[in-house]
């Protein structure tokens, strides 16, 4: 697989960077869109753009339909049952804030308990630390065990008879591990909490049945997942979704509007107000049809086969420490986490761009993991179906070179 | 291009910074923090008729971070708060590229060597970090 063969339906990875050929490995922050997202997005702006839902013509009936079969083709993709379940947002972010205002406000109370993991990124995490706040609720944390993952202990420990809200990362940012959602949803579930999993690492690299994890409810953004930017979801249980106020109001989400009151339209529209990203989902819902055509199989396989080479050439350079690279591959997406001994992130990242290589560098949006590890920043190394054995190569090979440049060694 | 950026003197400084220690009585202490990066520092300065008599910073960050301020407090010793903020608005001009004559820039002594961050926009928060806690200090 030295010649990914997906990578030329990626026109951008074409590209040289610092005068080398890119090597693209943050994907984790966002991917490279293919072709066939980018014509998407021009074919609904060139042929169908028009406002859906209100229009009584044509052309605003097409772009309703490009709007709600992209709905359609994302249930499917999660295994929701019924497409109103599917509220487009912006970004995960936001779905996880509409959670957090309109659920969380509403039904947490002084004294109740909201439980996170030590692992989420900061989406999954300030907008429960300003809910707890707001209702002097009280905000605990699941910790690790040595390998990285859910000292499943701990959950029995942190989620008790108080617990209302238990918040989980699916798939860690900063160490790629595949939690057991499940089993933290049957502890959730038998104290009567809701269980919100925060699934950005893991939609678009495993299959996910919302249903089978027992997510309450299950928040992702698109450009995470081959799809532009500026296009999320949160998937909501029907029940709860209905039970819970908006949580921003204006245009298009309502049914009647009074002087002084205003009743509300029915799910999914009254998650959505004002004009909504149509070219975002058409792109959405290409990029769905991009993953399925590859296959999770093969994107696993890519991802594993990626992981598999990486790490004992890593582990040959006695100055690279590895997080979260114990446990087996089965458990792991295509994240690697590490920094080079005495080298700050931030140089590592400026010498692998002098390389053409990209990664990221820092603290990748969780700052308490990072306190917990007890280190400042690691630098993130994240793979997706596009990338070859090749770029791992240019990736050692430029690692290779960082403690030169540094004049740490000869 | 790198080796531009990552000199012996860089190297230098970030390795073993003379000034990473606390102050005893600092007249100022002031923290500077990136949030995109989770560099910081803690800058000590310690201040006597308008006249920096002491500095020394502690905290985390990259080797131009930690470079650039060791540097900064190389110069700062002895200058009056007036020169101490005149240096500060020239490093950071040269920066942002406005200001690149040699001559001019000599004021700066080691810290000129940070010249070329205005060709490399990742880096430049790294390299003003201590420079815009300084300037916050000093107004």
């Amino acid at each position: 697989m030295s010649n990914n063969a997906y990578v030329r339906d990626f026109p951008i990875l074409n590209q040289m960077m610092n005068g080398k050929p890119i090597v693209y490995l943050d994907n984790g922050a966002t991917t490279q869109k293919p072709d066939s997202v980018v014509r998407a997005i021009c074919g609904y702006y060139g042929g169908c753009n028009a406002n859906p839902h209100r229009g009584a013509y044509e052309l605003s009936i097409k772009a309703t339909s490009v709007y709600e079969s992209a709905r359609d083709k994302v249930a499917k993709f999660i295994g929701a049952d019924n497409s109103c379940e599917i509220i487009f947002t912006k970004n995960a972010t936001e779905s996880l804030n509409l959670v957090a205002y309109s659920y969380g406000f509403n039904n947490i109370s002084a004294g109740d308990e909201i439980v996170l993991t030590i692992l989420e990124h900061h989406s999954n995490l300030v907008p429960w630390q300003q809910i707890a706040k707001a209702k002097g609720a009280v905000l605990k944390y699941i910790y690790l065990n040595e390998d990285g993952n859910l000292n499943y202990e701990d959950i029995d420990n942190k989620i008790t008879e108080k617990t209302k809200i238990v918040a989980v990362v699916h798939v860690s940012n900063v160490f790629g591990l595949i939690n057991d959602v499940k089993k933290v949803a049957d502890k959730a579930h038998s104290v009567g909490a809701v269980l919100v999993v925060d699934g950005s690492q893991s939609a678009g690299h495993r299959p996910i049945d919302v249903k089978a994890l027992g997510a309450d409810f299950f928040a992702f953004s698109g450009h995470k997942m081959l799809a532009p930017m500026g296009i999320g979801v949160l998937y909501g249980r029907k029940t709860l979704l209905e039970d819970m106020p908006p949580f921003l109001t204006g245009g298009d989400m309502i049914e009647y509007v009074e002087e002084q009151t205003t009743t509300f339209a029915e799910l999914p529209n009254k998650f959505e107000a004002g004009t909504q990203n149509v070219g975002g989902a058409a792109g959405l819902s290409a990029a769905i049809d991009y993953i399925e055509s590859v296959g999770f199989d093969e994107s696993e396989r890519i991802e594993k086969e990626l992981i598999a080479y990486a790490l004992p050439k890593l582990r040959e350079l006695p100055y690279i420490e590895l997080y979260g690279c114990d446990s087996k591959f089965n458990n792991k997406t295509g994240i690697i986490t590490f920094n080079v001994k005495d080298v700050h992130p931030h140089d590592v990242a400026t010498i692998l761009d002098a390389e053409g290589v990209a990664i990221r560098a820092g603290h990748h949006c969780a700052q308490p993991l990072h306190r917990y590890l007890g280190v400042n920043a690691t630098c993130r190394a994240s793979f997706y179906l596009y990338n070859s054995i090749d770029d791992v190569d240019r990736l050692i090979e430029g690692l290779r070179k960082v403690r030169k440049v540094m004049h740490l060694d000869a | 291009m790198l080796d531009d950026i990552y000199t012996e003197l860089i190297a230098e400084h970030s390795r073993t910074p003379e000034h990473r220690h606390h102050l005893e009585n600092p007249t100022f202490t002031e923290r500077g923090h990136n949030p995109s990066c989770g560099d910081e520092i803690t800058l000590e300065l310690r201040v006597a008729d308008d006249k920096i008599v002491d500095a020394s910073f502690t905290g985390v960050g990259c080797a131009i971070s930690q470079a650039s301020t060791d540097m900064m407090i190389d110069l700062l010793k002895g200058k009056s708060i007036e020169e101490a903020q005149r240096l500060a608005n020239l490093f950071l001009s040269m920066i942002k590229g406005e200001v690149d004559d040699e001559t001019e820039l000599e004021d700066l002594e080691d810290a000129a060597a940070l010249k070329n961050i205005a060709n490399m926009p990742a880096r430049v928060k790294c390299a003003t970090l201590a420079w815009h806690t300084l300037r916050n200090t000093l107004n």
